[in-house]
Protein backbone atom coordinates (compact mmCIF):
# COMPACT_ATOMS: atom_id res chain seq x y z
CA UNK A 1 0.00 0.00 0.00
CA UNK A 2 1.14 3.34 -1.21
CA UNK A 3 1.58 5.79 1.50
CA UNK A 4 0.14 8.93 1.62
CA UNK A 5 3.26 11.68 1.66
CA UNK A 6 3.16 14.45 3.97
CA UNK A 7 5.43 16.91 2.99
CA UNK A 8 7.11 20.52 4.43
CA UNK A 9 6.77 22.85 1.79
CA UNK A 10 8.62 25.75 2.52
CA UNK A 11 9.47 29.29 0.95
CA UNK A 12 11.88 30.83 0.02
CA UNK A 13 12.76 34.76 -1.01
CA UNK A 14 15.94 34.44 -2.88
CA UNK A 15 18.64 33.07 0.02
CA UNK A 16 15.81 33.43 2.88
CA UNK A 17 13.31 31.28 4.42
CA UNK A 18 10.03 32.84 5.23
CA UNK A 19 6.52 32.33 5.53
CA UNK A 20 3.58 34.04 4.38
CA UNK A 21 -0.48 34.07 5.53
CA UNK A 22 -2.62 34.06 2.24
CA UNK A 23 0.50 34.66 -0.13
CA UNK A 24 1.05 37.95 2.06
CA UNK A 25 2.86 39.72 5.25
CA UNK A 26 6.11 37.58 4.70
CA UNK A 27 7.93 36.94 8.00
CA UNK A 28 11.13 35.30 8.29
CA UNK A 29 11.79 32.36 9.74
CA UNK A 30 15.76 31.49 9.26
CA UNK A 31 18.82 30.26 6.61
CA UNK A 32 17.08 27.29 4.51
CA UNK A 33 19.78 25.15 4.74
CA UNK A 34 19.80 24.58 8.17
CA UNK A 35 16.22 24.56 8.34
CA UNK A 36 16.44 21.46 5.89
CA UNK A 37 18.80 19.59 7.69
CA UNK A 38 16.34 19.33 10.47
CA UNK A 39 13.59 17.83 8.17
CA UNK A 40 16.25 15.75 7.07
CA UNK A 41 17.04 14.60 10.56
CA UNK A 42 13.01 13.99 11.10
CA UNK A 43 12.91 11.90 7.85
CA UNK A 44 10.12 13.67 6.23
CA UNK A 45 8.88 12.26 3.25
CA UNK A 46 9.97 14.79 0.75
CA UNK A 47 10.54 18.30 0.65
CA UNK A 48 9.14 21.37 -1.84
CA UNK A 49 10.83 24.31 -1.97
CA UNK A 50 9.25 27.25 -3.98
CA UNK A 51 10.88 30.92 -4.26
CA UNK A 52 7.89 33.14 -4.07
CA UNK A 53 9.51 36.11 -5.50
CA UNK A 54 11.46 34.91 -8.44
CA UNK A 55 9.11 35.36 -11.08
CA UNK A 56 7.99 38.52 -10.11
CA UNK A 57 11.20 39.89 -9.36
CA UNK A 58 12.49 37.95 -12.95
CA UNK A 59 15.25 36.80 -10.77
CA UNK A 60 16.82 33.37 -11.54
CA UNK A 61 16.65 30.63 -8.49
CA UNK A 62 19.13 30.72 -5.88
CA UNK A 63 21.39 27.21 -7.56
CA UNK A 64 23.70 27.66 -4.96
CA UNK A 65 21.40 27.33 -1.90
CA UNK A 66 19.33 24.40 -3.75
CA UNK A 67 22.45 22.72 -4.11
CA UNK A 68 23.64 22.73 -0.63
CA UNK A 69 20.40 21.92 0.21
CA UNK A 70 20.78 18.26 -2.21
CA UNK A 71 24.08 17.84 -1.47
CA UNK A 72 22.24 16.35 2.14
CA UNK A 73 18.89 15.64 1.73
CA UNK A 74 18.08 12.15 0.72
CA UNK A 75 15.18 12.48 0.08
CA UNK A 76 12.74 12.72 -2.86
CA UNK A 77 13.08 17.18 -3.55
CA UNK A 78 10.89 19.69 -5.58
CA UNK A 79 11.27 23.24 -6.63
CA UNK A 80 9.71 25.82 -8.05
CA UNK A 81 10.09 29.71 -8.38
CA UNK A 82 11.14 31.33 -11.31
CA UNK A 83 11.72 28.32 -13.87
CA UNK A 84 10.72 29.29 -17.49
CA UNK A 85 13.25 28.15 -19.28
CA UNK A 86 14.30 24.75 -20.43
CA UNK A 87 18.54 25.32 -19.22
CA UNK A 88 17.69 26.46 -15.77
CA UNK A 89 15.14 23.43 -15.34
CA UNK A 90 18.07 21.27 -16.23
CA UNK A 91 20.25 22.60 -13.88
CA UNK A 92 17.96 21.55 -11.45
CA UNK A 93 17.74 18.24 -12.43
CA UNK A 94 21.79 18.25 -12.57
CA UNK A 95 21.78 19.22 -8.77
CA UNK A 96 19.45 16.58 -7.70
CA UNK A 97 15.93 17.89 -7.42
CA UNK A 98 13.92 15.42 -9.46
CA UNK A 99 10.64 17.51 -9.57
CA UNK A 100 10.19 20.86 -11.04
CA UNK A 101 7.10 22.89 -10.18
CA UNK A 102 6.17 25.46 -12.36
CA UNK A 103 3.29 28.19 -12.24
CA UNK A 104 2.98 31.22 -14.30
CA UNK A 105 5.12 30.21 -17.33
CA UNK A 106 2.51 27.65 -17.73
CA UNK A 107 -0.40 30.07 -18.58
CA UNK A 108 2.10 32.30 -20.81
CA UNK A 109 3.70 28.85 -22.67
CA UNK A 110 1.39 25.66 -21.67
CA UNK A 111 3.60 23.95 -24.05
CA UNK A 112 6.75 24.15 -21.83
CA UNK A 113 5.05 21.49 -19.40
CA UNK A 114 5.12 19.02 -22.28
CA UNK A 115 8.75 19.87 -23.09
CA UNK A 116 9.74 19.39 -20.07
CA UNK A 117 7.89 16.09 -19.27
CA UNK A 118 9.07 14.78 -22.45
CA UNK A 119 12.72 14.73 -21.71
CA UNK A 120 12.44 13.97 -17.92
CA UNK A 121 9.07 11.63 -17.65
CA UNK A 122 5.53 13.27 -16.12
CA UNK A 123 7.02 12.38 -12.47
CA UNK A 124 9.32 15.17 -12.79
CA UNK A 125 6.67 18.23 -13.40
CA UNK A 126 4.77 19.38 -10.92
CA UNK A 127 1.74 21.72 -11.64
CA UNK A 128 0.81 24.28 -9.15
CA UNK A 129 -2.22 25.82 -9.40
CA UNK A 130 -3.42 28.78 -6.67
CA UNK A 131 -7.04 29.11 -6.43
CA UNK A 132 -8.73 31.88 -4.65
CA UNK A 133 -12.72 32.36 -4.02
CA UNK A 134 -14.17 35.57 -5.39
CA UNK A 135 -16.36 37.88 -4.51
CA UNK A 136 -19.42 35.34 -5.86
CA UNK A 137 -17.86 32.05 -4.31
CA UNK A 138 -16.38 30.90 -7.62
CA UNK A 139 -13.27 29.32 -7.47
CA UNK A 140 -10.19 31.06 -9.92
CA UNK A 141 -6.87 30.43 -11.08
CA UNK A 142 -4.14 33.05 -9.73
CA UNK A 143 -0.48 33.57 -11.26
CA UNK A 144 2.47 35.27 -9.96
CA UNK A 145 2.07 34.71 -6.59
CA UNK A 146 -1.45 35.65 -6.10
CA UNK A 147 -0.93 38.95 -8.07
CA UNK A 148 -2.54 38.20 -11.06
CA UNK A 149 -5.86 36.78 -11.50
CA UNK A 150 -5.97 34.23 -14.49
CA UNK A 151 -9.99 33.98 -14.53
CA UNK A 152 -9.44 30.22 -15.38
CA UNK A 153 -12.20 27.00 -13.88
CA UNK A 154 -9.05 25.30 -11.63
CA UNK A 155 -11.07 22.21 -12.58
CA UNK A 156 -10.52 22.70 -16.53
CA UNK A 157 -6.87 24.56 -15.87
CA UNK A 158 -5.97 21.35 -14.05
CA UNK A 159 -7.06 18.53 -16.44
CA UNK A 160 -5.61 20.74 -19.33
CA UNK A 161 -2.31 20.79 -17.37
CA UNK A 162 -2.78 16.66 -16.61
CA UNK A 163 -3.49 16.56 -20.62
CA UNK A 164 0.03 18.68 -21.07
CA UNK A 165 2.03 16.26 -18.94
CA UNK A 166 1.98 17.14 -15.67
CA UNK A 167 2.30 14.50 -13.16
CA UNK A 168 1.21 15.55 -10.21
CA UNK A 169 -0.74 18.94 -9.03
CA UNK A 170 0.22 21.25 -6.03
CA UNK A 171 -3.22 23.17 -5.08
CA UNK A 172 -2.69 25.65 -2.88
CA UNK A 173 -5.71 27.73 -1.53
CA UNK A 174 -4.78 31.02 -1.35
CA UNK A 175 -7.91 32.21 1.37
CA UNK A 176 -6.53 29.52 3.70
CA UNK A 177 -2.38 29.89 3.12
CA UNK A 178 -1.03 30.70 6.77
CA UNK A 179 -4.03 30.51 8.39
CA UNK A 180 -4.59 27.45 10.31
CA UNK A 181 -8.31 27.04 9.36
CA UNK A 182 -7.97 23.52 7.60
CA UNK A 183 -7.38 22.70 3.78
CA UNK A 184 -10.05 23.82 1.39
CA UNK A 185 -11.58 20.52 1.21
CA UNK A 186 -14.53 21.23 -1.41
CA UNK A 187 -11.65 22.70 -3.61
CA UNK A 188 -9.42 19.73 -3.34
CA UNK A 189 -11.67 16.90 -3.60
CA UNK A 190 -12.89 18.88 -6.89
CA UNK A 191 -9.35 18.42 -7.91
CA UNK A 192 -8.66 15.17 -7.40
CA UNK A 193 -12.29 13.13 -8.76
CA UNK A 194 -11.19 15.52 -11.75
CA UNK A 195 -7.71 14.14 -12.39
CA UNK A 196 -6.10 10.67 -12.70
CA UNK A 197 -2.33 12.05 -11.31
CA UNK A 198 -2.11 13.00 -7.43
CA UNK A 199 -2.90 15.89 -5.95
CA UNK A 200 -0.98 17.50 -3.53
CA UNK A 201 -3.46 19.79 -0.92
CA UNK A 202 -1.65 22.76 0.16
CA UNK A 203 -2.69 25.61 2.38
CA UNK A 204 -4.55 26.17 6.11
CA UNK A 205 -2.97 23.12 7.71
CA UNK A 206 -3.00 23.61 11.64
CA UNK A 207 -3.44 19.82 13.10
CA UNK A 208 -3.12 16.68 12.70
CA UNK A 209 -6.63 16.38 11.97
CA UNK A 210 -6.74 18.78 8.67
CA UNK A 211 -4.38 16.80 7.63
CA UNK A 212 -6.74 13.50 8.38
CA UNK A 213 -9.89 15.37 6.79
CA UNK A 214 -8.17 16.50 3.30
CA UNK A 215 -6.80 12.58 2.66
CA UNK A 216 -10.41 11.05 3.44
CA UNK A 217 -12.48 13.81 2.33
CA UNK A 218 -10.79 15.81 -0.04
CA UNK A 219 -9.05 12.97 -1.30
CA UNK A 220 -5.54 14.23 -1.61
CA UNK A 221 -2.33 12.37 -2.48
CA UNK A 222 -0.55 13.66 -0.22
CA UNK A 223 -0.41 17.24 1.79
CA UNK A 224 2.15 19.78 2.10
CA UNK A 225 2.16 20.79 5.49
CA UNK A 226 3.94 25.32 5.87
CA UNK A 227 2.92 27.13 9.26
CA UNK A 228 2.88 23.62 11.42
CA UNK A 229 6.23 22.73 10.61
CA UNK A 230 8.13 26.38 10.95
CA UNK A 231 5.96 27.59 14.07
CA UNK A 232 5.39 26.82 17.19
CA UNK A 233 1.67 27.33 17.37
CA UNK A 234 -0.51 29.33 15.76
CA UNK A 235 1.31 33.43 16.57
CA UNK A 236 4.15 31.96 18.44
CA UNK A 237 7.76 31.83 17.58
CA UNK A 238 9.37 30.06 15.02
CA UNK A 239 10.10 26.26 15.54
CA UNK A 240 11.14 23.81 13.17
CA UNK A 241 9.03 20.43 13.67
CA UNK A 242 7.50 17.66 12.23
CA UNK A 243 4.75 15.05 13.69
CA UNK A 244 5.50 12.04 14.46
CA UNK A 245 5.76 9.98 12.20
CA UNK A 246 3.42 6.68 13.82
CA UNK A 247 0.92 9.11 14.86
CA UNK A 248 0.62 10.40 11.62
CA UNK A 249 0.90 7.09 10.29
CA UNK A 250 -2.11 6.30 12.29
CA UNK A 251 -4.30 9.18 11.48
CA UNK A 252 -3.62 8.84 7.50
CA UNK A 253 -2.46 5.59 6.19
CA UNK A 254 -5.04 3.26 8.23
CA UNK B 1 35.83 3.41 -6.13
CA UNK B 2 32.18 2.89 -7.47
CA UNK B 3 32.09 3.71 -11.20
CA UNK B 4 28.53 5.31 -12.07
CA UNK B 5 27.59 4.73 -15.31
CA UNK B 6 27.02 7.83 -16.96
CA UNK B 7 24.46 6.78 -20.81
CA UNK B 8 23.19 10.14 -20.44
CA UNK B 9 19.97 8.68 -18.54
CA UNK B 10 18.75 10.74 -15.38
CA UNK B 11 19.85 12.12 -12.24
CA UNK B 12 23.31 11.46 -10.66
CA UNK B 13 24.05 14.17 -8.68
CA UNK B 14 22.05 12.56 -5.53
CA UNK B 15 23.68 8.92 -5.92
CA UNK B 16 27.64 10.74 -5.83
CA UNK B 17 26.00 12.58 -2.69
CA UNK B 18 24.96 9.68 -0.45
CA UNK B 19 28.05 7.75 -1.87
CA UNK B 20 29.90 10.25 -0.46
CA UNK B 21 28.19 10.26 2.93
CA UNK B 22 28.43 6.83 3.44
CA UNK B 23 32.30 7.10 3.02
CA UNK B 24 32.94 6.05 -0.72
CA UNK B 25 33.94 7.46 -3.14
CA UNK B 26 31.38 7.44 -6.69
CA UNK B 27 32.54 8.75 -9.96
CA UNK B 28 30.28 9.57 -12.65
CA UNK B 29 31.83 8.14 -16.59
CA UNK B 30 30.58 7.10 -19.88
CA UNK B 31 33.66 5.77 -21.07
CA UNK B 32 34.02 2.28 -21.39
CA UNK B 33 37.97 1.68 -20.32
CA UNK B 34 36.70 3.58 -16.85
CA UNK B 35 33.89 1.46 -16.59
CA UNK B 36 36.12 -1.56 -17.47
CA UNK B 37 38.64 -0.61 -14.82
CA UNK B 38 35.97 0.23 -11.73
CA UNK B 39 35.98 -2.37 -8.99
CA UNK B 40 32.09 -1.40 -8.88
CA UNK B 41 29.44 -0.55 -11.14
CA UNK B 42 26.31 1.10 -10.46
CA UNK B 43 23.33 1.11 -13.43
CA UNK B 44 21.16 4.50 -12.72
CA UNK B 45 18.60 5.33 -15.22
CA UNK B 46 15.10 7.04 -14.96
CA UNK B 47 13.57 7.63 -18.26
CA UNK B 48 11.96 5.10 -21.25
CA UNK B 49 13.44 1.58 -21.22
CA UNK B 50 14.14 1.73 -25.26
CA UNK B 51 15.93 5.00 -24.95
CA UNK B 52 18.29 3.53 -22.22
CA UNK B 53 19.20 0.68 -24.12
CA UNK B 54 19.58 2.77 -27.53
CA UNK B 55 21.86 5.15 -25.66
CA UNK B 56 23.85 2.17 -24.06
CA UNK B 57 24.51 0.63 -27.42
CA UNK B 58 25.05 3.94 -29.39
CA UNK B 59 28.06 4.61 -26.39
CA UNK B 60 29.80 1.29 -26.97
CA UNK B 61 28.93 0.25 -23.61
CA UNK B 62 26.86 -2.81 -24.11
CA UNK B 63 29.83 -5.42 -24.51
CA UNK B 64 31.80 -4.00 -21.92
CA UNK B 65 28.96 -3.99 -19.41
CA UNK B 66 28.02 -7.83 -20.55
CA UNK B 67 31.84 -8.34 -19.92
CA UNK B 68 31.95 -6.95 -16.39
CA UNK B 69 28.86 -8.59 -15.39
CA UNK B 70 28.80 -12.11 -16.84
CA UNK B 71 32.53 -13.17 -17.37
CA UNK B 72 34.56 -11.10 -14.50
CA UNK B 73 31.56 -11.15 -12.52
CA UNK B 74 32.12 -7.29 -10.87
CA UNK B 75 29.36 -6.28 -8.38
CA UNK B 76 26.61 -4.10 -9.94
CA UNK B 77 23.76 -2.44 -9.02
CA UNK B 78 21.07 -1.33 -11.17
CA UNK B 79 18.34 1.05 -9.92
CA UNK B 80 15.28 2.10 -11.08
CA UNK B 81 15.10 1.76 -14.36
CA UNK B 82 18.65 0.19 -14.48
CA UNK B 83 17.41 -2.62 -12.42
CA UNK B 84 14.88 -3.06 -15.28
CA UNK B 85 17.75 -3.04 -18.09
CA UNK B 86 18.91 -6.03 -15.79
CA UNK B 87 15.68 -8.21 -17.43
CA UNK B 88 14.92 -10.03 -20.78
CA UNK B 89 12.74 -6.58 -21.95
CA UNK B 90 10.23 -4.46 -21.24
CA UNK B 91 6.24 -3.79 -22.18
CA UNK B 92 7.71 -0.27 -22.34
CA UNK B 93 9.47 -0.91 -25.49
CA UNK B 94 10.74 -3.85 -28.06
CA UNK B 95 14.17 -3.76 -27.63
CA UNK B 96 15.84 -6.83 -25.86
CA UNK B 97 17.57 -5.83 -22.28
CA UNK B 98 20.43 -6.89 -20.93
CA UNK B 99 19.07 -9.90 -19.60
CA UNK B 100 20.91 -11.07 -16.97
CA UNK B 101 18.48 -11.81 -14.58
CA UNK B 102 15.33 -14.27 -15.85
CA UNK B 103 12.86 -11.86 -15.13
CA UNK B 104 10.84 -9.42 -17.47
CA UNK B 105 9.49 -6.05 -16.70
CA UNK B 106 5.64 -5.07 -17.29
CA UNK B 107 3.25 -2.59 -17.17
CA UNK B 108 1.54 -1.77 -13.80
CA UNK B 109 -2.28 -3.15 -14.08
CA UNK B 110 -5.04 -1.32 -14.51
CA UNK B 111 -6.35 -1.38 -11.33
CA UNK B 112 -9.58 1.64 -10.22
CA UNK B 113 -7.92 3.55 -8.18
CA UNK B 114 -4.62 2.90 -8.62
CA UNK B 115 -2.75 5.86 -10.21
CA UNK B 116 0.69 5.02 -12.29
CA UNK B 117 2.73 5.72 -11.90
CA UNK B 118 3.54 4.12 -8.31
CA UNK B 119 5.33 7.28 -6.78
CA UNK B 120 5.62 7.60 -3.19
CA UNK B 121 6.81 5.66 -0.26
CA UNK B 122 6.53 1.88 0.15
CA UNK B 123 7.22 -0.67 2.61
CA UNK B 124 8.82 -3.85 1.44
CA UNK B 125 8.91 -7.45 2.83
CA UNK B 126 12.80 -9.16 2.44
CA UNK B 127 12.04 -12.81 0.61
CA UNK B 128 15.70 -14.65 -0.39
CA UNK B 129 17.96 -13.18 2.13
CA UNK B 130 21.02 -11.17 0.09
CA UNK B 131 24.15 -9.17 1.63
CA UNK B 132 22.41 -6.15 -0.60
CA UNK B 133 19.96 -6.19 2.18
CA UNK B 134 21.78 -7.20 5.53
CA UNK B 135 20.88 -5.21 8.15
CA UNK B 136 17.81 -3.72 7.07
CA UNK B 137 15.28 -2.10 9.57
CA UNK B 138 12.14 -3.89 9.88
CA UNK B 139 10.62 -0.80 9.14
CA UNK B 140 12.42 0.11 6.00
CA UNK B 141 10.21 2.32 3.47
CA UNK B 142 11.89 3.43 0.45
CA UNK B 143 10.73 6.04 -2.27
CA UNK B 144 9.50 4.37 -5.78
CA UNK B 145 8.50 5.92 -8.91
CA UNK B 146 7.92 3.60 -11.56
CA UNK B 147 5.32 2.58 -13.99
CA UNK B 148 6.56 -1.17 -14.90
CA UNK B 149 7.64 -3.15 -12.86
CA UNK B 150 9.89 -6.05 -12.43
CA UNK B 151 8.82 -10.28 -12.14
CA UNK B 152 11.38 -12.69 -12.03
CA UNK B 153 11.32 -15.88 -13.06
CA UNK B 154 12.72 -17.96 -10.12
CA UNK B 155 11.62 -16.69 -6.78
CA UNK B 156 15.49 -17.40 -5.37
CA UNK B 157 16.10 -14.49 -7.68
CA UNK B 158 13.73 -11.66 -5.63
CA UNK B 159 15.75 -10.26 -2.32
CA UNK B 160 12.96 -7.85 -1.86
CA UNK B 161 9.03 -7.92 -2.18
CA UNK B 162 6.50 -4.51 -2.80
CA UNK B 163 2.75 -4.52 -3.24
CA UNK B 164 1.16 -1.93 -5.38
CA UNK B 165 -2.14 -3.52 -6.75
CA UNK B 166 -0.12 -6.30 -7.69
CA UNK B 167 2.90 -7.75 -5.61
CA UNK B 168 6.30 -7.14 -7.60
CA UNK B 169 9.62 -7.53 -7.47
CA UNK B 170 11.87 -4.27 -5.42
CA UNK B 171 15.12 -6.13 -5.17
CA UNK B 172 16.76 -8.48 -7.02
CA UNK B 173 20.06 -10.42 -6.91
CA UNK B 174 21.54 -13.13 -9.07
CA UNK B 175 25.41 -13.81 -8.09
CA UNK B 176 27.10 -10.30 -8.58
CA UNK B 177 24.49 -8.53 -10.14
CA UNK B 178 21.85 -6.49 -8.08
CA UNK B 179 18.72 -4.56 -9.00
CA UNK B 180 16.57 -2.27 -6.46
CA UNK B 181 13.67 -0.25 -7.89
CA UNK B 182 13.00 2.52 -5.58
CA UNK B 183 15.70 5.19 -5.49
CA UNK B 184 18.22 3.88 -2.32
CA UNK B 185 19.82 8.05 -2.76
CA UNK B 186 16.36 9.02 -2.01
CA UNK B 187 15.10 7.28 1.09
CA UNK B 188 16.97 9.02 3.57
CA UNK B 189 18.79 5.76 6.64
CA UNK B 190 16.84 3.26 4.51
CA UNK B 191 18.40 3.55 1.07
CA UNK B 192 21.93 4.70 3.11
CA UNK B 193 21.99 1.15 3.76
CA UNK B 194 21.65 -0.52 1.20
CA UNK B 195 24.33 1.49 -0.43
CA UNK B 196 26.44 0.55 2.66
CA UNK B 197 25.83 -3.02 2.28
CA UNK B 198 26.75 -2.58 -1.40
CA UNK B 199 29.65 -0.41 -0.69
CA UNK B 200 30.99 -3.34 1.86
CA UNK B 201 30.56 -6.32 -0.72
Amino acid sequence: MLQKRVIPALLLRDDALVKTVRFDKPGYIGDPVNTVRIFNELEVDELVFLDITATNENRAPNLRILREIADECFMPLGYGGGLNNFDTVQSIFEIGFEKVILNSVMHSRPEFVTEIADHYGNQAVVASIDVKKNFWGNYEVWSHSGKRNTKKDPVSWAQELEELGAGEILLTSIDREGTWSGFDLQLTQKIADAVNVPVIASGGAGSLIHIKEVVSEGRASSVALGSMVVYQQKGMGVLVNFPDYNELQSMINK
Amino acid sequence: MIVIVDYGMGNLGSIVNMFKKVGAKAVISGDPEVIATAPKLLLPGVGSFDRAMERIDALGMKSVLDEQALVIKKPILGICLGMQLLTRGSEEGKLPGLGWIPADTKKFPSLPGLRIPHMGWNRVEPTTSSPLTHSLLDESRFYFVHSYCVQVDNQSNSILKCHYGISFDAAIQQDNIFGAQFHPEKSHKFGMQIFKNFVNL
